[in-house]
């Protein structure tokens, strides 16, 4: 058994804290020790969020160390390049390639990186990154709130839990009406991330 | 049974194993959610109190009652109910009473960061602070268990780290022993605090400490933990979890009861080991008291004092204490630019957003983006604010706030200023909400005092920045009950306050005009501006959109700061997935050019 240190980021209200419980609650049900914490500015949405999830044989603190995180799922563009140094060398970045800017940037004082100099911050650490287009392809899917199903199911693919231990927890935490879609969306999302490895 | 529960849902099924009968709370991160689980169980009376004071009151009440009690907030939370705490650990309880404060260190979510363990030697009763979930939940049976034995109040502090992470709990629910004495007993001597008993009960206090520090010695969860002998770290609360993945091979004493203090225990573990450190977060409490015992023992010096703590920090100022013989520097990592910053924002929709924008306006606090050369003249309007959501007024573009204490000091602090003869306007902005909390005795202070002040309440009818609970202002109870819901307005005329005006928060002329006609006013003047927290409008229609051919992109609509309304090279759009269309309409109402319309209207 083996640890994985998860980091997933992105923007109040984008559903990554429900991806974080999920992620935890499969390796749970996997015979892991799990530890997930997030961290949350003040507001109910729109700004930055981080939920870490360690997973592991014994896990003691409930923050992963900066230069230590395995996976880090982004779920906006900008949100990945904020959290770059927390990554390990040679881990794996899957990053919904999404932009969503930032007040600062509507404004006009700041600027949106570029993706080449997104891509160039995470290169830092590691040359496995994947850049996805989660939002698109789950609006095709008919519900862009399934990002976060279609994001997990993207890491999924890097985790050693089964596919239907997933499903159980997805199914076990999403109300009747929702299931089949974030489902369908988590299915896609383990697909896409593999036409894109290989 | 095994679960994955974060802190506090791990204090509440612990409490409620323990038999907890009575709940209170007032919701504060990174408390709130204690009391919203305790609130699913039917066989127990949970409530939102209308302050951290009324809910220690109300717990011992219950505990004088026979009654094992909770009652839960957030460490300011524990300022404003250290009236009745300390009573409490004057009298002593009944049935079990403990109270949970939840301490924010790096200041994630309010006013302030404060150590409330200091609270514990102040009023001299027993503390516990849970290491992780498993011992939130253990620690609550013992804490009733403690509380009942010695006839004390209790307290229970958790940090932000704690309440808010999850990990891996084994519930076992064992048989619960009813509390001694069911029903209150007319006693005098120990209820009734005049002078002549509170003197009474004062040695008893002192002869508690005693006991409880005796107990301390043998309470199972402080605990040593021997590795090997050249390094003992003495640790509570998340700290150990950080200090054992530092120092993975050292000697430990993990305190869980951390007043009074083992100090048989301390001295046991001290003379085994060949240096002795203290890890702990914010202030050197536990380093102090040992100290004091006479035992050498660094911490501080090289930990810091504020913020949390994290494997990080704690590995590289040991590295510096030369504790850890091998460290990892640093890894470089350059960010290329300095990333923009993504601040937390009044949701689209929120009823805030357009009093703000009229303060903001009317006090000539915001330069539009075209007018990026022009100074702001002298400001008009001072704002003093309080504590919710709204408190992100303050912040560009709005820039409609002057100051943010704690809960309810906006009307004090603006009848302040009035009465210290300054020549601005003075306008208080308080949620209902915190209003209700400590806005109320405030309010009747500057009527009293013939304050020529506004008092804005803002009522979006939720306590929204916690997460939505109610309030007396709601009608609904803590468990879902309807009940009776207190109309601010009566209560405001009540006061004797008679220029009292309600408008619609999402009517930008309504509110220009109530704002100028106040401010004019002679007298103390209320405005309660009233509009349903947008994470409540159950149907989201119509969008507003851009029409490009009117728009001269003036910038004003991005003055609003709402999250809607983008730009992408130098045209102004609005994301139709985040607004939530006729239900606001603000950024219609102020468009110069009228170049913001429903969707349906651009489809001619």
């Amino acid at each position: 058994m083996r640890k994985f240190d998860l980091l997933i980021t992105g923007v109040g209200g984008q559903g990554i804290i429900l991806a974080s419980d999920i992620i935890a609650e499969a390796a749970l049900a996997a015979g892991y020790d799990v530890k997930k914490t997030d961290t949350l500015g003040m507001a109910q949405r729109g700004g930055s969020v981080v939920s870490h999830v360690r997973i592991g044989p014994r896990v003691w603190s409930p923050l992963i160390k900066e230069g230590e995180v395995d996976i880090l799922v982004a779920l906006e563009k900008l949100e990945a390049a904020r959290w770059g140094h927390y990554l390990r060398y040679g881990a794996i970045a899957i990053v919904n390639n999404h932009t969503l800017p930032p007040l600062p940037v509507n404004l006009g004082n700041e600027r949106y990186p570029t993706d080449e100099e997104i891509t160039n911050i995470l290169r830092q650490r590691s040359d496995r990154i994947y850049f996805i287009n989660g939002t698109n392809l789950t609006r095709k899917l008919g519900n862009i709130r399934t990002l976060n199903m279609f994001m997990l199911g993207c890491a999924s693919l890097f985790l050693p839990l089964k596919v239907n231990t997933w499903k159980e927890i997805i199914s076990h935490r999403l109300p009747s009406n929702k299931r089949q879609i974030n489902i369908t969306a988590f299915g896609q999302g383990r697909k896409e991330i593999r036409s894109v490895c290989i | 049974m095994v679960k994955l529960l974060s802190g506090n849902e791990a204090l509440a099924l612990g409490a409620y194993h323990a038999g907890v009968g009575v709940a209170t709370s007032y919701p504060g991160t990174p408390s709130t959610e204690i009391l919203e689980y305790m609130a699913r169980f039917d066989d127990v009376y949970a409530e939102w109190s209308t302050n951290e004071k009324v809910a220690v009151e109300v717990a011992l009440g219950a505990a004088y009652a026979g009654t094992r009690s909770l009652a839960s907030m957030k460490h300011v939370g524990l300022n404003v109910a250290s009236d009745p705490f300390m009573a409490a650990a004057t009298t002593g309880v009944n049935a079990g009473m403990v109270i949970i404060s939840a301490d924010d260190p790096g200041i994630h979510s309010s006013q302030n960061e404060q150590d409330n363990r200091h609270y514990a030697k102040l009023a001299k009763v027993p503390m516990l602070e849970p290491t992780d979930s498993q011992e939130a939940y253990d620690l609550m049976a013992y804490a009733f268990d403690i509380s009942e034995r010695f006839d004390t109040p209790v307290l229970v502090r958790t940090t932000t780290r704690i309440s808010h992470s999850k990990s891996v709990v084994k519930v076992n629910r064992s048989q619960v022993i009813p509390a001694k004495q069911r029903g209150f007993q007319h006693n005098v001597e120990k209820y009734v605090m005049l002078p002549v008993y509170a003197r009474l009960r004062r040695p008893l206090i002192e002869e508690r400490l005693v006991k409880l520090a005796a107990f301390a010695e043998t309470f199972p969860l402080n605990q040593v933990q021997w590795g090997e002998r050249y390094l003992g770290v003495v640790t509570t609360g998340v700290a150990y979890q950080y200090a054992r993945e530092v120092f993975p091979k050292a000697s430990f004493l993990k305190l869980s009861m951390t007043y009074p203090l083992p100090q048989n225990l301390i001295r046991h573990f001290v003379d085994q080991v060949d240096r002795i450190i203290v890890i702990e977060e914010l202030d050197p409490f536990l380093q102090e008291s040992i100290q004091a015992m006479g035992i050498k023992v660094t911490g501080k010096e090289f930990i810091p004092r504020l913020g949390e703590l994290n494997v990080g920090i704690i590995g590289e100022a040991s590295g510096t204490a030369q504790l850890l013989t091998k460290t990892s520097p640093r890894q470089s990592f350059d960010t290329l630019q300095k990333l923009p910053q993504r601040p937390p924002l009044l949701c689209p929709g929120c009823p805030h957003t357009g009093l703000f924008f009229v303060l903001s306006s009317i006090g000539q606090r915001a330069k539009s983006p075209k007018a990026k050369n022009k100074a702001p003249k002298e400001l008009k309007l001072i704002i003093t604010g309080d504590i919710g959501c709204y408190t992100l007024g303050a912040y560009h573009p709005l820039n409609a706030m002057d100051t943010c204490a704690c809960m309810g000091a906006s009307i004090g602090q603006a009848l302040g200023m009035v009465k210290a003869g300054i020549s601005n306007k003075v306008v208080a902005v308080i949620g209902d909400s915190t209003f209700l909390h400590s806005g109320i005795t405030p309010l009747l202070n500057a009527v009293y005092n013939e304050g020529q002040i506004t008092v804005i309440i803002l009522d979006n009818r939720t306590t929204a920045m916690t997460g939505h609970q109610d309030h007396p202002g709601t009608g609904i109870s803590a468990q879902g009950k309807e009940t009776k819901a207190v109309e601010l307005e009566h209560l405001v005329r009540g006061m004797g306050i008679s220029d009292v005006k309600v408008v619609d928060a999402f009517n930008i002329k309504g509110i220009r005009s109530a704002v100028r006609n106040s401010l004019d006013s002679p007298e103390l003047s209320v405005i309660i501006v009233r509009g349903d927290c947008s994470v409540h409008v159950p149907k989201r229609s119509e969008p507003r959109v851009v029409d490009t051919e009117k728009c001269n992109g003036c910038g004003i609509c991005l003055m609003l700061g709402c999250p809607a309304i983008q730009r992408e090279n130098e045209q102004v759009y609005i994301d139709t997935a985040l607004c939530v269309g006729n239900a606001c309409t603000i950024c219609q109402q102020i468009c110069p050019q009228q170049a913001i319309v429903p969707e349906s209207k651009t489809r001619r």
